[in-house]
């Protein structure tokens, strides 16, 4: 199925949550979304016959100055199509459904974006970081990140 | 040394061969290095390669051991992340007397191409341990880390056993150095 397909098929769903079409983005079609319906479209997207999206590749995290953005990549493997979910979320409260309900590769996923950038997953069974320690401070991705001087009595800086 | 030279015209007597107590053991110790098998990052895929039979790690006397408990020293192949800094600190201390370290690669010797913007690397594994031998490079050649290992070795051979302490502070005051 094409992305404008893909588009016209959720904007039927949807409506006003499927927001825009980026055909031309250099990697997959980009379709901008309503964050707090992510749950709602992602979950027809795997179970709706035509669209069978059964595939999660990845969830990208984004500082995009006042907002977060989380963009979720997905494939079919049975029509071979891929497609991409945009959704952008206000930095100080940045709030996403979690969908480790629909595709458990989510879990890690959304386990990396909290700890790398602080986007949190409502509804995930188990968010604590996954790459740095537990006792980490702050989200080393986001541009505002600054360096801690000492970590467990060891100098961080050159 | 020669050791092996005078077997063949053993000492009067026959089958003696002299040497001070301290030159033989550390002729033991440099031919049997145990390392703690132990990689972290690409450095450690450069690593196995010295391991495999066309660099022939083992040809050094060397054998890989899964336990810290049994190494004699320990190489650092990678990117020391802080928070395994913990955890390599840890190692060291549970690998038993006497114990070296090869810093293997720039990451571990000074933060490597981290060394600005990784939060998350230590800048150097001599910030938590000491180091015997640095191996410069990203990744070293493995001649390079061989070139390390037979440097900890000439390090081994030359090393006091009885006294010291004693004569190190006694070679500190031939160099005018002041070392408490
Ligand atoms: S020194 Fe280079 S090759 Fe070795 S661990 Fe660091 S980045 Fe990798």
């Amino acid at each position: 199925m094409q992305a404008q397909e893909i588009f016209d098929k959720l904007k039927e769903k949807f409506n006003d949550d499927i927001l825009e079409l980026k055909a031309d983005a250099p990697s997959d079609p980009i379709i901008l979304i309503n964050g707090a319906e992510l749950f709602n479209i992602a979950q027809f997207m795997r179970d709706k016959e035509e669209l069978d999206f059964d595939y999660l590749v990845d969830l990208i995290s984004l500082d995009l100055g006042d907002n977060l953005g989380a963009i979720y990549i997905f494939y079919s493997m049975k029509h071979k199509h891929r497609i991409a979910l945009k959704a952008i979320v206000p930095k100080d409260n940045p709030i996403l459904p979690t969908l480790e309900n629909l595709w458990r590769t989510a879990d890690w996923l959304e386990r990396e974006a909290w700890d790398l950038m602080g986007i949190k997953f409502e509804g995930h069974h188990n968010l604590i970081r996954i790459l740095n320690p537990y006792d980490w401070e702050g989200h080393p991705l986001r541009k505002d990140y600054v360096t801690p001087e000492f970590y467990h009595g060891m100098k961080v800086p050159y | 040394m020669g050791l092996l030279n005078r077997l063949n015209e053993p000492f009067e007597g026959g089958g003696i061969v002299l040497g001070t107590v301290e030159d033989i053991l550390n002729w033991g110790r440099a031919k049997s290095d145990w390392y703690l098998q132990f990689g972290l990052a690409c450095c450690a895929i450069e690593f196995m390669a010295v391991n495999a039979p066309h660099f022939d790690f083992m040809r050094f006397g060397t054998i890989p051991r899964t336990s810290p408990r049994q190494a004699d020293f320990i190489i650092i192949s990678g990117t020391v992340t802080l928070k395994m800094a913990e955890r390599i600190k840890r190692l060291y201390e549970q690998m038993s007397e006497p114990k070296y370290v090869i810093s293997m690669g720039s990451c571990s010797n000074c933060g490597g191409p981290y060394w600005e913007h990784g939060y998350h690397v230590l800048k150097g594994v001599d910030r938590i341990i000491p180091v015997d031998v640095y191996v410069p490079g990203c990744p070293p050649r493995p001649e390079a880390l061989e070139e390390g290992m037979i440097l900890l070795q000439k390090k081994i051979r030359h090393e006091a056993i009885f006294n010291k302490r004693k004569r190190i502070a006694e070679e500190d005051k031939k160099l005018g150095l002041n070392i408490k």
